[in-house]
């Protein structure tokens, strides 16, 4: 039956008919700025673009001389295996017990996506006021359990900051997909396996955990992503990079040297070694951890 | 209904006939980056010149903060529609000044429409900061700030130290803050823009080089001279102090003017723009003084450098556009717009005739502390201390904020993240002046 359902074309321009609007939406938006952003990085140019030298591997050389630079690489693993991590799980507590939850789910669920509409940099902001130094609600308690906290000057504080705020705006996108994987996993499965005696720490560890595994795959994957490009502006708005550089990750200096300093060529040259470390994390992800996902 | 959609449709060609003679006005574009009172100066000024003449309109068109603007100019020029008037903050200076073709001098614009540009009738530390080697005036000075120290009068006097007394040197600045410290303030002493004020400042203030060529004067081969002795003494006697808790660091940029304002700290050391908003906002007396500084160094105190930003014409535009730029130019120059725009925003007056007007007119003995930063200014500049004009400042600046934490924390001696600030600076420097040859 399945067989006879493919479909096959026998048109031989048709299907490149049907990939072009695709392909030319991917070629506008990813491969010519990415390799205008190859171009560049071998450019030293003025601000105003009206002189531009080739300059060849400086622009690289000089990031790698620059211990600054090196050390935001360590800065930027703890940031995203932080990001990845706590996002991934405190999403999956939350989607399961929202499952689980008969009366008023809809209310729930719609009060766990709302970050989502939250922009980074309003994200970066909120979670800034909450915790200023002086006149932050979440300071002042803190200072009541004997906590002195002060992004400005602590760097774990500083981190903490925008590890929480990075988080809290991908919650939403998280528990979305494991809401939605949940609930595909047949009610049948799981209720044989409570008649069998199992009890819900089982059956979530044995049943339910398991069949999520493509989406959780598919979710490290784009955290990952997100906590390598999109939470720029909420450095930004948060820390500024601080207190020294001890939240500067890659992305952040990418955005700072290329929109603030106007420094073009030093920036191409950072964001093609961005581009370079998600491209092979991409390449181990699915070699290696996609073998332990089953379809 | 036939008669309504007749009126429907007059409606607008009628609305475009009144249009027609405003379509014959040059519009002069101008970009800027002043929001909330200033957004309103800026507006009234333009709408002043508009009122004052028929033959051009200035549309004022806010676009960000200034490095925000800044970058929108800047792609507005690669793709061939920059603005007439870009606002540039005083740290991009040096950018525009190297970008030759992309920029008309401002004292060009002026000299081709016919109007007379007479340096010696402005300020000099705020025109002299705006001026090529060769005399010419590249942009035109619109808003220039300097560091001043706001001080809580209520808080002094509860304090037991006299209100009409501000500490004049750093040591006299640091028993206030014991005393003030001792009497229950959270935060004594705090400061904004910290390299501009504990750095830049600091060095003209006491007529020691920032860097050489003077500070960038001389030519793109500058290099910064931040390590001194007189510097890590200043960056070790404030770390001293944040030790003991009498310096609160508040943050990068100009995070610590709004816990003056709340009351929170009693002390900061901030731009003369901030007057506005204290005149505003504050619940308890002010005063404001000069920027303290140590006694036994010779030549001190000099003059304080300035912030703020200036206008800059960009380049390509039409001859009739440029008179239109000129005239507006003209028009800020008038005494009596700089005075009054002097007097509502806390920004140095431009010209001398401007000062001499505001004085005349009382405003200073009115608002005490109002002149302090104009005195600080109008004295006469050294070579040392004319301002800081380096390339890649944006980066310094942001080099400076990250090793002055590592001291404020601790992590750094104040000897160590000078010659750090120093290293890394000099590392932009050079490759600023490869990039401009």
């Amino acid at each position: 039956m399945a067989s006879e359902k493919r479909v096959v074309f026998r048109s031989a321009w048709l299907p490149w008919v049907l990939v072009a609007p695709q392909a030319a939406v991917i070629g506008a938006f990813f491969f010519w700025p990415a390799a205008q952003a190859l171009l560049q990085s071998f450019q030293q140019s003025d601000a105003f673009g009206t002189s531009t030298e080739w300059v060849g591997l400086e622009n690289f050389q000089r990031l790698f001389a620059d211990d600054t630079y090196v050390a935001s690489f360590k800065t930027t693993a703890v940031f995203s295996v932080l990001v990845a991590g706590l996002g991934l799980s405190l999403s999956l507590l939350l989607a399961v017990f929202a499952d689980r939850v008969v009366r008023g789910a809809l209310v729930y669920r719609t009060l766990l996506i709302w970050p989502y509409a939250v922009a980074p940099a309003v994200a970066g902001v909120l979670w800034l006021f909450m915790f200023a130094p002086s006149i932050g609600i979440v300071s002042y308690a803190l200072r009541a359990f004997g906590i002195d906290w002060n992004h400005l000057l602590n760097s774990e504080h500083a981190m903490t900051l925008i590890v929480l705020a990075a988080v809290w705006k991908q919650i939403s996108y998280n528990f979305l997909f494991f809401l939605a994987g949940l609930q595909s996993i047949p009610r049948s499965l799981i209720e044989a396996a409570a008649i069998d005696g199992a009890r819900p720490w089982r059956r979530f560890w044995t049943i339910q955990f398991p069949l999520l595994s493509p989406t959780t795959f598919f979710l490290f994957v784009i955290n990952v992503v997100y906590a390598f490009f999109d939470t720029f502006a909420i450095v930004d708005a948060a820390t500024q990079g601080g207190p020294g550089k001890d939240t500067a990750i890659l992305v952040y200096k990418v955005y700072y040297d290329g929109f603030k300093a106007l420094d073009l060529g030093g920036s191409a040259a950072q964001s093609v070694v961005l581009m370079g470390i998600v491209i092979a994390l991409t390449v181990i992800q699915f070699r290696f951890v996609e073998k332990k996902v089953s379809y | 209904m036939k008669k309504i959609a007749r009126i429907a449709l007059a409606a607008p060609l009628f609305a475009l006939a009144l249009a027609a003679p405003a379509q014959a006005q040059v519009e002069i574009q101008w970009w800027h980056s002043m929001t909330g009172g200033l957004n309103d100066w800026v507006v009234d000024l333009a709408n002043g010149f508009n009122a004052s003449q028929k033959d051009y309109k200035v549309v004022p068109t806010y676009k960000g903060q200034y490095d925000e603007s800044m970058t929108a100019s800047i792609a507005a020029f690669r793709a061939g529609n920059a603005p007439h008037i870009v606002q540039v903050f005083e740290v991009g200076t040096a950018t525009m000044m190297a970008s030759k073709g992309a920029i008309v001098p401002a004292g060009k614009v002026l000299a081709d429409a016919g109007y007379k540009f007479d340096p010696k009738g402005y300020i000099s530390a705020v025109v002299g900061y705006y001026t090529a080697p060769n005399g010419q005036m590249l942009s035109y000075p619109l808003n220039s700030s300097t560091t001043v120290l706001n001080y809580n009068k209520d808080a002094f006097r509860k304090a037991g130290l006299d209100p009409n007394k501000p500490p004049a040197t750093w040591p006299e600045l640091v028993s206030a803050a014991a005393k003030l410290k001792a009497s229950g303030v959270t935060c004594p002493f705090t400061t904004s823009w910290q390299g501009w004020t504990q750095l830049e400042s600091f060095s003209t203030w006491h007529n020691t080089l920032f860097a050489s060529q003077n500070n960038g004067f001389g030519g793109n081969s500058a290099r910064l001279q931040v390590n001194s002795p007189l510097h890590v003494r200043h960056i070790e006697n404030l770390a001293n102090m944040a030790k003991q808790g009498l310096f609160i660091y508040r943050g990068r940029n100009n995070l610590g003017d709004a816990p003056f304002y709340s009351g929170e700290c009693a002390m900061a050391t901030a731009s003369s723009s901030t007057y506005a908003t204290i005149k505003k906002t504050a619940k308890f007396d002010f005063g404001i003084a000069p920027l303290p500084y140590y006694p036994d160094v010779p030549g001190a105190p000099q003059n304080t450098v300035i912030g703020g930003a200036s206008l800059w014409v960009m380049s390509g535009k039409k001859p009739a556009e440029y008179k239109g730029v000129a005239a507006f130019f003209n028009y800020l120059s008038d005494p009596e717009v700089q005075a009054k725009s002097h007097q509502r925003t806390g920004y140095l007056p431009v010209t001398m005739a401007a000062f001499q007007l505001t004085e005349k007119s009382g405003f200073y003995k009115q608002n005490p502390g109002t002149d302090t930063a104009v005195n600080q200014m109008i004295r006469k500049t050294t070579d040392k201390s004319r301002g800081v004009r380096l390339g890649n400042m944006v980066q310094i600046r942001s080099v400076v904020d990250e090793e002055l934490e590592q001291v404020w924390s601790g992590k750094k001696g104040a000897k160590e993240a000078l010659d750090s600030i120093v290293k890394r600076g000099n590392e932009l420097l050079e490759r600023f002046e490869k990039a401009n040859k």
